[in-house]
């Protein structure tokens, strides 16, 4: 079996060779294709000659044109520093990679609130569902049906364990994102008779601000509760908000751009006092921090499960059953969990985000002291930098999550010049986009400190020496990039930089 | 616990940096908690749970072999470090 591989992967070597040196035979043949042509055959066949055994391996092509140009840039740069010692207008390259040191070329992935690496006992779970057992877990007639069946309410047990629910309370979902859309849609549409108001705040995720836009559409009041300088919203203001046909308060548990957590006791017995439904959007907060969804009196609560080691593709929502919440479902079909989500269930992600819940509980004490470590020296390190502040408030927070404005520096240059750190400058459903968070634009920053703001996410799997290497490449690149700044040296002169008028506007 | 030094073997085998350290230092951890269990039941339980992650580690390590990417920015290009 092996052997087999092996002649199979030199045979693919050497019709790639055949291949090149017809290419080469041609011609009027350009001489820069030939030579990326040959230089890349080199690089497969040294893959082949470097396997030790080892042929199942799978290496991606990725890999191969990441070696293949860090050689080349690797030679050029030595190249030049041999011809002349002066700087050659590489700088900025230089200090946006580490190379040729002896380490790797993959970035640190510091990206956790966007996702998380999936957890490999979490894999170990579900590669029995993709190999042998892949009955339909609604299928009542066979055996089949039945070990998958079993399997997702063994999932949904410890789902509903991690926030002290019943497992009947839980209902799977693709993902947070359709989980709040079927509370702020369904809720209000089921209440719709008699009444038309939902209260959400200015920082919740895009998921939950535009379904409550589209509610709009159909008739309903949207209160946006501002929020102040700390991320945090006031309870007096949203006790305010609250109307007699208000049907739903829908607040986040932990913010995903700043990490900070909204006082939900505190919410959860206002609304429980007016008789109103609470939602709370817990994608970044679930198995993070202590949730309790009978104390503190949660009716509605949104899981994601690629945010706690999970697989994508699976999230699920907390319904409460005593009192009975009601909801109008999103989708019509065969009437699955409880008829609020019709579809078939998809018995490996379900028994992976299961595992994942059930190892959030088992290892949270492990994993908080960790983040917590890992945080507080990132945060320090960071923080001894010079103009230099943490947006959000400093004590009502998730520790995993770190958002830092780094003045007068672009935020995307930054990320531009942090090549080799895996970070972001918000949620990654706007990173895509250059305009500000209007996360941080609610907490009253103006445009240029949203703009400079990065958020650092550390997990389970993060370590001591990446964080060590973030910190001392975030220093050395923000001071390069202020010594590039005309504001910066304004700065430095003692200018104040509101008392330019600046033209050209 | 015998099952404290395969445990580290075990990890030592994933190709992945993050995954490596994280197995490296939990084992180390839980064979330092469980040290001082005294309870019969309480000793079994861990024994099973440790063998029973033994064989995920086994499982995954090779897995981990399987489908290699680049190392990480902090990761040393030789072995020998490992």
């Amino acid at each position: 079996m092996l052997r087999s591989s092996f002649v199979r992967a030199h045979r693919i070597s050497s019709t790639a060779t055949a291949a090149i040196s017809r290419y080469a035979l041609r011609p009027n043949g350009n001489t820069s294709i030939r030579r990326s042509l040959a230089s890349s055959a080199s690089t497969v066949a040294k893959a082949v000659e470097s396997d030790d055994g080892l042929s199942i391996e799978t290496h991606t092509d990725v890999q191969a044109a990441n070696k293949e140009q860090t050689n080349i840039r690797t030679a050029s740069n030595s190249i030049k520093s041999t011809t002349d010692g002066i700087s050659s207008g590489t700088t900025a390259l230089n200090h946006a990679y580490r190379e040729n040191t002896g380490y790797g070329t993959r970035p640190i992935y510091l990206d956790m609130q966007a996702t998380t690496p999936t957890d490999p006992r979490v894999l170990d779970t579900m590669l029995k569902y993709y190999t042998g057992l892949y009955g339909n877990p609604h299928s009542n007639t066979h055996s089949y049906g039945w070990e998958t069946n079993k399997a997702v309410e063994a999932a949904r047990e410890y789902v509903a364990d991690v926030i002290n629910a019943n497992s009947k309370e839980i209902i799977f979902t693709s993902g947070a994102t359709e989980s709040n859309n079927m509370v702020v849609k369904g809720v209000a549409r089921f209440y719709s008779k008699t009444k038309k108001h939902i209260i959400t705040t200015k920082t919740e995720h895009k998921c939950v601000i535009e379904a409550a836009r589209a509610m709009m559409n159909e008739g309903f009041d949207v209160t946006f509760l501002n929020v102040d300088a700390n991320g945090l919203v006031d309870l007096k203001e949203l006790e305010d908000a609250i109307r007699p046909d208000t049907c739903l308060v829908s607040v986040m548990a932990v913010n995903n751009e700043i990490g900070v957590i909204q006082p939900l006791k505190e919410i959860g017995s206002i609304c429980k006092k007016h008789k109103v439904y609470f939602h709370t959007d817990a994608a970044q907060a679930y198995g993070k921090i202590p949730i309790d969804v009978n104390e503190m009196n949660i009716d509605l609560l949104s899981i994601s499960s690629h945010k706690i080691y999970g697989p994508k593709g699976i999230g699920a929502l907390y319904v409460r059953r005593r009192p009975r919440v009601r909801l109008e479902p999103l989708l019509s079909g065969g009437g699955q969990e409880r008829g609020l989500r019709s579809g078939t269930l998809a018995p490996p992600n379900v028994a992976g985000f299961g595992e994942a819940a059930r190892i959030m509980k088992t290892e949270y004490e492990n994993d908080k002291k960790h983040i917590e470590r890992l945080s507080k020296k990132l945060v320090d390190g960071l923080l001894a930098n010079d103009h230099t502040n943490l947006n959000g408030s400093a004590l009502h927070r998730y520790p995993g999550c770190i958002n830092v404005s780094f003045a007068y520096v672009e935020g995307e240059s930054l990320l531009m010049a942090l090549r080799d750190i895996a970070l972001s400058s918000g949620s990654a459903c706007t990173s895509a986009s250059l305009e500000p968070s209007y996360v941080l634009h609610a907490l009253g920053k103006d445009d240029a400190m949203a703009h400079s703001s990065i958020r650092f996410g550390i997990g389970r799997f993060t370590t001591e020496a990446e964080v060590d290497y973030v910190i001392k490449a975030i220093s050395e690149r923000v001071k390069f990039l202020r010594e590039l700044s005309p504001l910066w040296e304004m700065v430095q002169e003692g200018i104040d930089l509101d008392s330019i008028e600046w033209s050209g506007h | 616990m015998a099952a404290a030094p395969t445990r580290l073997q075990s990890s030592k085998q994933f190709n992945n940096y993050n995954f490596r350290e994280y197995f490296l230092r939990r084992s180390r951890e839980s064979f330092k908690q469980n040290m001082t269990l005294q309870k019969p039941e309480e000793v079994s339980r861990a024994f099973l749970d440790a063998k029973e992650e033994l064989g995920i580690l086994k499982r995954q390590g090779v897995i981990s072999q399987m489908y290699t990417f680049d190392k990480l920015v902090v990761e040393p290009l030789d072995n020998k470090h490992h």
